[in-house]
């Protein structure tokens, strides 16, 4: 029994640590805050209580289970292996940030913490904490950089109509990362009655760990799908990864099933060449920011530089030190996906399928469509498909010289 | 004994509060960095923080925030404070200094590089915000062997029990953070700062420096009545932004106001 529990996959270590990645970096004050919020997620990680109530909002509020869905047409039309999309973009809010905010806003309340803050990028994590605030009675503000502002209007609005308040970030490149830190100073500002609700696997321990326990929903219903519809375990997974909580949260319960391939999806933007790409694992180094040691896009003297992707989600210049982690041992296969195939991909699955998925997302299913060729017909891909594309639309139609 | 002790040990003799300003280097620009120094300490500093800019200062306000772009806007990296430092020591060998900033500049160079290069431009300690204790083991030992003080911070929030680990990891001085918040943040309330110096004076043999939210004469004096040392960063740093266009001015207003906080803290 012993051996047995010393084979299976267990990260991180007891201070966070995934080998020499994670941690926790961060200015002294916020040490004690992370002490208490670790204690408190490891005693409601275990109490039946607590996890009655986040499994009765999962299926009530959210909807789950979410479908896996067999894409049969476009599977035929590729040629290749089955593909299944687990169909993340169904959830409540349009996305599987909902799994991780509702999770995280039960243990707010269950800390007596009366406000909520949160960083987003496109905005979908901010409307999914948005969300929950307005369900729970917890005040909420949301940090977006004004650059993503500008981009992502209607979500914005969508925000503010939920009663949150949302904070323009100015500071630096003006996109994710400085809402990041300025959610971070306003954390140090406010602990005693504040909880930060982190959108994505990165941020100090415990937050890795424990967003990735919210979100590994996605993979436990999806082997129990996969036995159901097909009687065995599928050949490959593929999700697409920016901070990566999609990713780990289908991955992760089939890390010790060696035979299952996987493949993490990151945005190689205008090429990964250009250097304008956002894609840390294919083409950056291990350095520290927001608070763990990870893959990072940076400059020879260690200054964060500018990303891009044309999918505002995974425009990060850092990624889930669990990923960084499961790079270095091997496990999964990390590559590259550049705007162009992902859009071709985007409008394939509209197409064809008749679901319009998010641009982050289509990172992941144009992955899928080089590689499902390769394969035989009898075998089977899992795609997170983590986010609906309605988000998306203004973006895709500026690119065809259409305004909407 | 290090420079920066000997300087403690000093003051503490002359029953003086140490005077600990800081600055950005590169802000306003490279040129101006040692000619500040030098002002600084002909204007009654002890010990001198010299920022390192970072694209990303998760700690800092505003104030702070502004002064390392406007320090990455001349690209001004690790190497060039540590050639900041190096011109200084040509003048002056005494002043201690210290350089304040994030791992990631120093994780990039490796930590046995770093403590080599700054050993050798005559940095006498380093204050990294974003490293605690808990993650510093390799961190320690390779400044330690180069002779380099680690500062660390301790905060409202610290615990007897982290002020141990972070007195155990520490050459120096320890910098008491008075307040909640960020750098350049809100009001001090003076008796809250008081019963936690003793507090953790009871814990630590090492000088004790208290910073975040001294403004200007009369809060240095306040906090100098119950510290070792008074660090001064937004008041300084805004100083220079009024004077953004104009080293030479911005030199003049930081001089006044250290000066004036000089007199302060030397009156009682």
């Amino acid at each position: 029994m012993a051996q047995a529990k010393a084979d299976k996959y267990q990260q991180p270590d007891e201070r966070g640590h995934f080998g020499q990645f994670g941690g926790q970096f961060v200015a002294e004050t916020l040490m004690e805050p992370l002490h208490e919020l670790r204690l408190a997620y490891e005693k409601y990680m275990l109490d039946k209580d607590f996890l009655a109530e986040l499994d009765w909002e999962l299926q009530q509020y959210v909807g789950r289970p979410s479908p896996l869905y067999f894409a049969e047409r476009w599977s035929r039309e590729l040629g290749g292996a089955k593909i299944y999309l687990k169909r993340e973009d169904l959830n409540h809010t349009g996305a599987h940030k909902v799994n991780n905010t509702v999770g995280q806003a039960l243990l707010a309340k269950r800390m007596g913490k009366t406000r909520i803050i949160a960083e987003t990028g496109a905005g979908q994590h901010g409307v999914a904490s948005a969300t929950v605030a307005a369900r729970l009675g917890l005040e909420c503000v949301v940090y977006m950089g004004a650059e993503d502002i500008q981009r992502q209007a209607a979500n914005v609005y969508r925000m503010k109509l939920l009663g949150a308040t949302v904070v323009p970030v100015t500071a630096g490149s003006a996109t994710l990362k400085d809402a990041l830190n300025e959610a971070m100073r306003d954390w140090v500002t406010n602990i005693d009655n504040t909880f930060y609700i982190i959108g994505t696997v990165a941020g100090p321990h415990p937050y890795p760990a424990m967003v990735r326990d919210f979100q590994t929903i996605i993979g436990r219903e999806a082997r129990e799908q996969i036995q159901k519809h097909e009687g065995r375990l599928p050949d490959a997974l593929v999700a697409c990864v920016g901070g990566g909580s999609n990713a780990i949260g289908l991955f992760h319960p089939f890390i010790d099933d060696t035979d299952v391939a996987i493949y993490g999806v990151e945005a190689a933007g205008h090429g990964l060449d250009s250097g304008q790409h956002a894609a840390p694992l294919c083409a950056g180094q291990p350095g520290v920011l927001h608070g763990n040691r990870t893959y990072l896009m940076e400059d020879k003297n260690g200054q964060i530089i500018h990303t891009h992707s044309i999918s505002a989600g995974l425009d990060y210049p850092g990624v889930g030190p669990e990923h960084a982690w499961l790079k270095d041992s091997g496990r999964v296969q990390y590559v590259a996906i550049d705007d162009d195939e992902a859009l071709q991909a985007f409008h394939d699955l509209t197409r064809i399928e008749g679901i319009i998925p998010a641009l982050e997302s289509s990172h992941a299913l144009a992955y899928a469509s080089k590689l499902a060729p390769t394969m035989d017909k009898d075998q089977i891909i899992i795609v997170n498909l983590s986010g609906r594309g309605d988000k998306d639309i203004h973006t895709v139609a500026g690119l065809q010289g259409i305004s909407v | 004994m290090s420079r920066i002790e000997t300087r403690f040990k000093q003051r503490a003799q002359e029953k003086r509060t140490l005077l600990i300003p800081y600055f950005t280097a590169g802000d306003p620009n490279l040129a101006t960095a040692v000619p500040m120094m030098h002002a600084m300490v002909q204007a009654g500093a002890d010990l001198i923080e010299l920022g390192v800019p970072f694209s990303d200062p998760m700690a800092e306000g505003p104030v702070i925030q502004k002064a390392m772009e406007r320090a990455l806007m001349h690209d001004v990296s690790l190497h060039d404070v540590l050639d900041t430092v190096k011109e200084f020591r040509r003048q002056d060998t005494e002043t201690p200094v210290i350089l304040m900033g994030y791992l990631n500049p120093v994780e990039i160079m490796g930590y046995a590089e770093f403590a080599r290069a700054a050993h050798e431009a005559g940095v006498d300690g380093l204050l990294t915000v974003d490293i605690p204790p808990e993650e510093a083991e390799d961190y320690v030992r390779e400044l330690e062997a180069q002779g380099i003080d680690r500062v660390f911070l301790i905060s409202p929030t610290t615990t007897d029990e982290r002020i141990r680990t972070i007195n155990a990891a520490s050459a120096g001085f320890l910098y008491y953070v008075s307040l909640k918040g960020v750098t350049g943040a809100g009001n001090l309330d003076i008796n809250a700062v008081q019963d936690r110096v003793s507090n953790i004076r009871a814990l630590t043999d090492l000088p004790v420096g208290v910073g975040f939210g001294i403004k200007d004469a009369k809060s240095a004096a306040q906090i100098g009545s119950v510290a070792d040392a008074v660090v001064v960063g937004s008041a300084v740093v805004k100083c220079i932004e009024e004077n953004v266009d104009n080293a030479d001015n911005a030199i003049n207003a930081v001089s006044e106001l250290l000066s004036s906080m000089r007199q302060a803290l030397d009156k009682k």
